[in-house]
């Protein structure tokens, strides 16, 4: 089945409003060449179909990270995913491990809640005029900067440990945490490892990698996670020697 | 801080907020509790690893009991025991044997891996971690194999 300029693929959508009572799937063919975008397939979808269609979306180029959904299973932002990048029948899923609020938009308050609370959610930009390595902080070799992640929840999504555990708190806000460290300006670096410190948090990631795998911004959360890991076991070192031996000779508590 | 579960002063919310309570809709699922941690469809490096991990993991405690069942045969004396033995050198067995040592080296090879990984030091190299230890372990497997199936010939 062909268009004009191009052909006609198949879509997979996931649907749900407020109120129904499970979501379910419905189907719908939309012009697509090979620049068609997921994201401009279900705006098509939206303006030619079905306007209530619940869609998140902003800048189109992967930087504000509200379109984020799953197409055939993967985590991918909408916006820079071509469907021509994939075969056959395209489903396409609101990302996991959050509630869903309409069709393949999710609540994000979960995904924040997960974030310490010096997370400065909003923040002035930080332009960097003259970065090279010799401006970097004291302690930083190079700028890597953790404000790449576009808290787009993609890794949340990806990560198997939240599909079976509603409370660990998950690759960006661990992520988040251990480029606190890295650059604390300001922030309580003992309260930041206290918070880390703990099975739902540093102790509770898998190894998986699959959040480093879906991350469009490079933060690669599964490795700042295994170094959070490095820095709360040189605490607990550092703690170890602090303890001062017990006068009686007895073993510590 | 928010999000902790150290006893510490905390926002109360944040609990019910984190189990998606106040969401109104279903929470988004790749597929039904730990059937999640084997989907397939998102199959990377270190995802086939966790997969890997978790049924060998289970296969490993299915034998512990396994093997303690199969001890328990010597209360019933040597004519139990020994016809245990006859049964066990089958090529069937043989074979479950050399399944047995795939999943300790796997587990094992893929733990090590991980205890390297998650010391933080070689995070950027967990893909060539694994494939190396697994190629580490087919060079074993092989070996034990061949051991399991010559021995006693």
């Amino acid at each position: 089945m062909t268009t004009k300029g191009g052909s006609t693929r198949r879509l997979l959508l996931h649907r749900y409003r407020r109120g129904d009572a499970e979501p379910h799937i419905e189907e719908h063919d939309v012009p697509a060449d090979e620049g068609t975008t997921v994201l401009a397939a279900l705006r098509w979808i939206q303006l030619h179909r079905d306007p209530s269609l619940g869609l998140r979306h902003s800048c189109f180029h992967a930087s504000c990270g509200t379109c984020g959904v799953r197409v055939n299973g993967r985590e991918h932002l909408a916006c820079v995913t071509m469907l021509a990048d994939h075969e056959g029948t395209i489903a396409v899923d609101p990302i996991a491990n959050l509630p869903v609020s309409h069709d393949v938009v999710v609540d994000m308050q979960p995904f924040f809640a997960r974030f310490p609370d010096q997370h400065p959610i909003v923040r002035a930009s930080e332009p960097l005029p003259h970065a090279d390595a010799t401006d970097a902080a004291d302690g930083i070799d190079e700028h890597e900067r953790f404000e790449d992640c576009i808290e787009c929840g993609l890794c949340l999504s990806a990560c198997p440990i939240a599909a079976t555990d509603a409370t660990y708190l998950g690759p960006a806000a661990l992520a988040y945490a251990q480029r606190l460290l890295e650059e604390p300006r300001g922030t309580d670096r003992e309260a930041i490892l206290d918070w880390a410190d703990q099975v739902n948090a540093a102790w509770g990631c898998h190894a998986a990698f699959e959040c480093t795998e879906a991350c469009p911004s490079d933060v690669r959360p599964a490795q700042r996670i295994m170094a959070l890991r490095r820095e709360l076991r040189r605490r607990r070192r550092r703690q170890g020697r602090e303890v001062p031996e017990p006068e009686n000779g007895t073993a510590r508590p | 801080m928010r999000g902790s579960r150290g006893g510490r002063e905390r926002d109360p919310g944040v609990e019910e907020i984190l189990r998606g309570r106040r969401g109104e809709g279903p929470i988004s699922r790749k597929a039904p509790g730990p059937v999640a941690w084997f989907d397939v469809r998102s199959m990377t490096t270190g995802h086939l690893a966790f997969s890997i991990h978790r049924i060998t993991g289970i296969g490993i405690v299915f034998y512990l009991y396994l093997h303690l069942a199969v001890l328990s045969m010597l209360l019933g004396g040597e004519d139990a025991w020994s016809g245990f033995l006859e049964l066990a050198t089958t090529p069937l067995f043989l074979g479950l044997d050399v399944i047995l040592v795939f999943g300790l080296l796997v587990h094992g090879l893929n733990g090590t891996r991980l205890a390297l990984v998650g010391s933080g030091f070689v995070a950027d190299h967990q893909k060539a971690l694994f494939w190396s230890g697994m190629a580490f372990g087919a060079i074993l497997l092989l070996y034990a194999a061949l051991h399991v199936f010559t021995a006693g010939d």
